[in-house]
């Protein structure tokens, strides 16, 4: 189901750092038109549908249309992603709209301290089974 | 042919950028982001650099990337020794019992960090309904680590909310690397968007020395010296002919962007393969690849023929499978279960259909019964809400593919369907490396353990996640923990080996012009026809794809003759092969894109490659249901119960083979 971006809604990113949809897609698929600074999807037989690029884009400039292959027209998929669930409103083909929020996370973005109450490696253990945040189960 | 070669004549120079590192960890995917948080852990106190190279954003990188629904491997109230014998019978009796022992008694601990570093994982209600991430801490129930009870789909799974599983466990191991920064004064540790194309062996013979590659954002070279490193990156997705025709070539079960690299990379090096005749042929619903896992096991979904005839109950296919697989028959894994599927298909039954009305509507009469009409309906929406998440979270195509077909899972069963073959070594296959166990659990035999845990046949080059043979069933969560395991001993084998300097024998020069040759090729010859997509002196990395693609269907099991092979086919493909391995030397790139591609398409080859020849030595069959040699359609456990080991010489391009005993460690 390739991403696809809509002309008018998509700014190039011009006031960020990077463009956001370029930056995160997996498969190196979005890119930028430099001649109408809109960007653009180069590959689409190749998209995998992940939707990192929809979740992402600051404008809410793209979405995915139906791989051409085996998804009829007329249906759509449109997440809003915030920081701590995601709604998803689905419309099928005949119509029938579905909402559904989830959650995504328990804590704050960027909160994460890997280390922080974790013991130091021990390295006396360092060859012996375990890892430095404690002993391997026995049974 | 005549051999091309870059002098840069044609094409521009890049700036070729020498990185130095003790740890060098390439793709940052579960494993990778493991064995960064732990390996920056340990380095930290000795000072040793630890650098993490991902050819994407780590944020939504790696087999995850879209996220997950359920984490698959959570050993919690069961034993360890329970999982190696299930991972052993879905595999077919042959893995390395060591390692998925290893794996199970430390993947718990990775778990119970997700839940901390902020993942959603539901829990039981103590109406014995499950609660999500979110309910379940607003009931104030515990953390998996002090005891709180998941929601299991099946005996090893458990489920979470995993819309952003990847970015939660992507930014503690970002984390990680920046406390290794700040302890080692690197400016750079992480490099996203960096492609690893193959090993540089060192002066010495033994060691590889330097792990290449390119940006794919500029004009810019990178080899990294490293004295030990850990390949973690992913399987062999989009190497045989997909089923879809268009645009669905992109809705591939496993991530399209998994290229075989990290197989490339090792088989480059000379590391020893196992089992890299098992491929993985998933049965999922038909087109959008949605998970059936929790259809199954959560909803208690039956699939049936198009006659409502259970086909794994149907006495003929049964009985012809335990005459050809025997007991393996009887296990009813799930090379079995498909094995059993195909036949209903070729007889025409098809289509097999996944019966979710009538799942739903056991449950809503289930959920009545117990809670009354209000709130039993309740419970359902509750119920559809989770059914449409399972696909929201991790295969999203499947939900659009729902709504374009008018598909309401309570109202109309849904096709499923055997999809093409992948090569992988975490989920429910076990193609990869040949790895030294960690050695100390009770029966290990001699010949499993080298010293350093999940280190390859090449010394100081470390194996996680996808690329491990032999002990598959690790999914996301062991992924995670087998890069911690293949981390602490990667720090061992450093701090043992303080003295080794990396010493590529090939030069920056060398390396700028072998990876940039796809450059000059287009360049050099690109005005020669009217259209640079058609020129007969090179070929484009999308035409490299799709010729390998048919020669793997046809050749060696696709779908096109329902996975049946034989020795004939498989010596017939290997010829067409081996002169599209020669074509490869003449691979044209037209910008940095392309030139991704091609390398990615170079290292299916590769990986293609050491499956086929696998197929060939193995004279039996062993993995019915993702694969069949025509000429010898049975399970030989007389002479085959053993592992098949491979070693490709990469400059010679010869192979060589050995079985390698197995040993039953768990009774």
């Amino acid at each position: 189901m390739p991403s696809f971006v809509i002309t008018e809604k998509c700014d190039g990113c011009k006031a960020q750092d990077k463009t956001a949809c370029q930056y995160i897609c997996p498969h190196d698929l979005m890119t930028l038109n430099r001649e109408t600074m809109k960007a653009y999807n180069q590959e689409p037989e190749q998209c995998w549908e992940c939707f990192n690029c929809v979740k992402i884009c600051p404008q809410q400039a793209i979405e995915v249309r139906g791989y051409s292959d085996f998804v009829p027209l007329g249906s759509s998929t449109i997440p809003l992603r915030g920081t701590d669930s995601i709604m998803w409103t689905i419309r099928f083909r005949n119509g029938i709209l579905k909402r559904f929020k989830f959650p995504i996370r328990t804590t704050v973005e960027g909160s994460v301290e890997p280390y922080a109450g974790k013991p130091e490696p021990d390295f006396a253990t360092l060859k012996q089974p375990g890892l430095f945040t404690g002993a391997a189960r026995k049974e | 042919m005549e051999k091309e070669t870059c002098t840069f004549s044609y094409c521009q120079k890049p700036e070729v950028t020498e990185v130095e590192t003790d740890l060098l960890i390439m793709g940052g995917g579960m494993a990778g982001c493991g064995a960064a948080f732990e390996a920056c852990r340990w380095a930290n106190a000795k000072g040793l650099k630890v650098v993490l190279v991902d050819k994407s954003a780590t944020d939504r990188s790696g087999a995850v990337a879209m996220g997950l629904s359920a984490i698959n491997t959570y050993v919690g109230e069961n034993k360890v020794a329970d999982y190696v014998k299930y991972v052993r019978n879905d595999l077919m009796g042959i893995i390395r019992e060591d390692l998925v022992f290893d794996l199970g008694r430390h993947v718990d601990d990775s778990v119970q960090l997700f839940e901390e570093w902020g993942l959603p994982i539901w829990k039981k209600g103590d109406d014995g309904f499950s609660l999500d991430g979110f309910q379940a801490k607003e009931a104030g129930k515990a953390s998996l680590k002090d005891g709180g009870t998941p929601v299991r789909s099946g005996k090893w799974q458990i489920m979470i909310n995993g819309e952003s599983y990847k970015v939660v466990v992507a930014e503690a191991a970002k984390k990680a690397l920046q406390t290794n920064r700040e302890k080692t004064g690197m400016a750079q540790n992480h490099f996203e968007r960096v492609f690893i194309v193959k090993a540089v062996m060192d002066t010495n013979g033994k060691n590889v020395a330097a792990a290449i590659g390119f940006s794919t954002r500029e004009n810019k070279i990178y080899s990294f010296k490293a004295k030990a490193m850990i390949c973690a990156t992913a399987g062999a997705v989009n190497c045989f002919r997909p089923r879809s025709v268009g645009e669905g070539m992109g809705r591939t079960w496993y991530p399209v962007f998994s290229a075989g690299s990290g197989y490339a990379f090792g088989m480059q090096a000379g590391a020893e393969m196992t089992l890299m005749e098992n491929r993985f042929v998933p049965a999922r619903f038909k087109d959008g690849y949605g998970p059936v896992g929790a259809w199954f096991l959560f909803f208690k979904a039956k699939a049936v023929d198009s006659y409502g005839e259970d086909y794994c109950a149907n006495k003929e296919y049964f009985d012809d499978a335990v005459a050809r697989y025997g007991d393996y028959a009887k296990g009813l894994g799930t090379a079995i279960r498909n094995h059993l599927m195909m036949r209903a298909m070729k007889d025409g039954k098809g289509p097999i259909l996944m019966q979710t009305p009538d799942a739903m509507a056991a449950l809503g009469k289930a959920f009545k019964e117990k809670l009354g009409d209000k709130e039993g309906a309740k419970k359902m929406k509750h119920l559809e809400a989770e059914a449409w998440e399972d696909f929201l979270d991790m295969a999203i195509g499947q939900a659009s593919l729902w709504a374009a077909t008018n598909i309401e899972p309570d109202k109309s069963p849904s096709e499923i369907m055997p999809s093409e073959p992948y090569l992988l070594g975490s989920h429910a296959g076990c193609a990869g490396f040949w790895v030294s166990g960690p050695g100390d659990i009770p029966g290990t035999p001699e010949h499993y353990s080298w010293g350093y845990n999940r280190m390859s046949t090449v010394p100081g080059l470390f194996m996680a996640g996808d690329v491990v043979g032999a002990s598959g069933h690790k999914f996301s969560s062991g992924s995670h923990a087998e890069g911690r395991l293949a981390a602490k001993a990667a720090i061992a084998y450093i701090l043992d080996h303080a003295d080794y300097k990396p010493t590529p024998k090939m030069s920056l020069e060398e390396i700028a012009a072998e990876l940039y040759l796809p450059f000059e090729m287009y360049e050099k010859y690109k005005t020669y026809s009217t259209d640079p997509t058609i020129n007969p002196n090179y070929i484009g990395p999308k035409a490299l794809q799709l010729r390998l693609q048919k020669i793997a269907d046809e050749y060696f099991g696709g779908v096109a003759t329902w996975y049946m092979t034989s020795k004939t086919m498989l010596e017939e493909g290997l010829k067409k092969l081996e002169m599209l391995k020669e074509d490869a030397g003449k691979m044209a790139a037209k910008d940095l894109h392309e030139l991704l591609r091609c390398f990615e398409n170079y290292h299916r080859i590769l990986s293609v490659e050491a499956h086929a020849r696998h197929i060939l030595f193995r004279e039996e069959s062993r993995y019915p249901g993702y694969y069949y040699r025509g000429d010898h359609n049975k399970i030989d456990d007389t002479n085959w119960k053993c592992f098949t080991n491979s070693k490709y010489n990469d400059a010679t391009h010869t192979w060589e083979f050995k079985k390698v005993p197995y040993v039953q460690m768990y009774q």
